[in-house]
């Protein structure tokens, strides 16, 4: 075991890959000269080289696009984009060419695509560069969805991507970079579409993933101060959404709190929540509570932008309601 | 070009008009649903530029694809199949008459946003260019693509990264209904290469003969290593831009004139005059290929439809 950053175990996990297979490559801006914006692929463009660490012009249609031509001739490519802020000047390429190819054409073309893309708020970026937007890009069948919260789920789950037969957006949060966390020393890999607890507990369920792990994890370290036990449930997949973790607990503790970044309307939250009265409605003791975005565009103001994404306090508030 | 390959190329061109003929007919008698885009009239464009291609060459295009999937070498049955919706056609029904593809014959679709594949075909470029082949990808479109945004995307980087892709504007005067005049900023399509320092021309697209010699020129350039080129042909489509056009935005005297420029006549002429062959053999040609295009909706008609559980398959990769 080794304790690393996130922005570490994201940079192995691409390093590691790109050793044992040639045809993984990194397309993107700022990936080669400057480093990654946010660092993660630093000391790539002089070990890997130019053909293989590839920077493009500030052109996102055409990064997912030439991604998706590069996978169909048998390559694995890794885009990155900047920011999923960005994501939406590729919309058409992500939800409309990568989600749909294989099916639509019978079966016949296969897109081993990895789409990287940071996102969150808390950064003080304004509303175009601070959004959360993973619902969206979950709400497609033929896309896999991918958002991390630790390290060791991060460098698994991106190996898993990698070598996957599929196109899969892997969400990365801007403030997890620096969370630190063990990480095996085994070339392993973490299954997409697995859900997993990430913190035991009786009294209630907080399912949640990316970010809004930590936050969620930091509530449930105050309520048991209090002798509230909550079982965290951590997606880590939002497509494939593994709900089997979340049911069970759900039966065990008959409570339950979503939290989630993004804006509460049509969000993960929503997803989550009617599929445990779907699958357990004879369990339920209390409403189920969403905890998530006020519906704002997010501000600059720093105070302004903390009083719009869930905090702490939000949390512990939520779960107290339903006890 | 000896007789065999003379008769090969008209035959491709008959064999396309027949089945767009009939494709408009089932059409009309509620067999094909959705949309159907007809090749009629630009027969010569696609038949040429993709009988100058090695085999491993990739061709990909948009919505009017019936065509070019022929040319491609996808049989006259997996097309009508596909546009019957039948488990037997070449995107096993899913696709429809703007989604077909066979990639073992290099033929990557059949793509229905307007330019959104030619970001697509730089990156197979690409993948080309990383894999040190030189295949060449021909990457088809129309003049209302070179209107948005992802062609200069796409234009720009092959020219960035030096990438071995052909760029086929097939300028049939019309985005829709909207003539090449109101929505484009210049006359001339292969302007806007030069504004991305990428080598050019601008041919006839009703001589099949001519788009040949023109899509050989341009793929040696590509292949030899010197990047991408951009080739306009200038050609027109007989029909509507799909059935129920009511064509509005032409005048029928325009319609007319172009149809007396018909690419299959054109090429008729010329094989008769120039004694390649005699009118009773290209007779007996058009004879075969009827019957070709016969049992061609026989067998699409014939066909099954997908099975209910195939609505699930492929979604994701089945190992």
């Amino acid at each position: 075991m080794a304790r690393i950053t996130m922005r570490e175990a994201i940079s192995q996990a691409l390093w590691e890959e790109m050793e044992v297979d040639q045809n993984v490559f990194i397309l993107g801006e700022e990936v080669g000269v400057w480093g990654g914006t946010y660092a993660v692929t630093k000391g790539f463009y002089d070990h890997f080289g130019p053909e293989r660490v590839r920077d493009t012009p500030i052109a996102e249609a055409v990064i997912v696009g030439a991604a998706i031509g590069a996978a169909l001739t048998g390559l694995r490519p890794v885009a990155e984009l900047m920011t999923i802020n960005f994501a939406y000047s590729a919309m058409e390429h992500i939800v409309n060419e990568a989600a749909k190819l294989h099916y639509m054409f019978g079966g016949q073309m296969v897109l081993p695509l990895v789409i990287r893309a940071v996102g969150g708020g808390g950064r003080q970026l304004g509303a175009t560069h601070s959004q959360t937007p993973d619902a969206i890009f979950a709400h497609f069948p033929g896309l896999k969805v991918v958002a991390p919260g630790t390290p060791e789920d991060a460098k698994g789950l991106l190996k898993e991507s990698i070598r996957s037969n599929d196109p899969v957006l892997f969400i990365e949060h801007a403030t997890l970079y620096q969370l630190r966390g063990d990480v095996p020393d085994s070339d392993y890999t973490v299954p997409i579409g697995k859900s997993k607890i990430q913190r035991p507990g009786r009294d209630a369920t907080i399912v949640t993933y990316s970010k809004m792990l930590e936050i969620s994890l930091k509530a449930a370290d105050q309520l048991v101060q209090e002798g509230i036990e909550v079982e965290v449930v951590d997606l880590r997949s939002l497509r494939p959404l593994d709900m089997e973790p979340v049911i069970e607990s759900f039966k065990k503790t008959n409570r339950a709190v979503i939290v989630e970044e993004g804006w509460r309307s049509y969000g993960v939250g929503s997803e989550v929540a009617v599929r445990i009265y779907e699958e357990a409605f004879d369990y339920v003791d209390a409403p189920i509570q969403r905890v998530a975005q006020k519906e704002v565009p997010l501000p600059y103001n720093r105070t302004l932008e903390q009083l719009a994404l869930p905090q702490v306090e939000d949390v512990i508030k939520a779960v107290k309601e339903i006890l | 070009m000896d007789k065999r390959e003379h008769f090969d190329l008209y035959y491709q061109m008959v064999l396309i008009r027949l089945v767009e003929e009939e494709a408009a007919r089932l059409y009309q008698q509620g067999k094909i649903g959705g949309f159907l885009h007809l090749y009629i009239g630009q027969e010569a464009v696609s038949t040429g530029l993709i009988s100058a291609r090695r085999p491993q060459d990739r061709v990909i295009t948009a919505y009017r694809d019936h065509g070019v999937a022929i040319n491609c070498g996808i049989s006259a049955k997996e097309v009508m199949a596909e546009l019957l919706g039948k488990v037997t056609g070449a995107s096993k029904g899913k696709g429809g008459s703007m989604h077909i593809a066979d990639v073992e014959k290099n033929f990557w679709g059949g793509h229905a946003i307007v330019g959104a594949h030619m970001p697509i075909a730089a990156g197979m470029a690409l993948g080309d260019q990383y894999q040190k082949s030189d295949n060449v990808t021909i990457c088809m479109f129309g003049d209302g693509a070179t209107n948005i945004g992802y062609f200069h995307e796409a234009l720009n980087l092959s020219k960035v990264w030096n990438l071995p892709v052909l760029w086929v504007c097939e300028n049939n005067k019309y985005g829709m209904g909207t003539s090449v005049e109101r929505a484009s900023a210049v006359p001339e399509i292969r302007q806007k290469a030069e504004g991305y320092g990428i080598p050019n021309s601008r041919v006839d697209g009703m001589d099949v003969i001519i788009v040949r010699e023109a899509g050989m020129q341009a793929l040696e350039h590509v292949r030899s290593g010197k990047g991408p080129y951009f080739l306009e042909v200038v050609t027109y489509r007989f029909r509507g831009h799909s059935m129920g056009d009511p064509e509005r935005y032409r005048q029928s005297e325009e319609v007319i004139k172009w149809q007396e420029n018909d690419p299959i006549g054109i090429y008729q002429r010329h094989l008769v005059e120039q004694k390649i062959c005699t009118a009773e053999e290209l007779d007996r040609l058009e004879e075969k290929v009827e019957v070709e295009v016969k049992e061609a909706v026989e067998f699409a008609e014939s066909s099954p439809e997908p099975a209910p559980e195939d609505l699930f398959r492929h979604v994701y990769f089945e190992a």
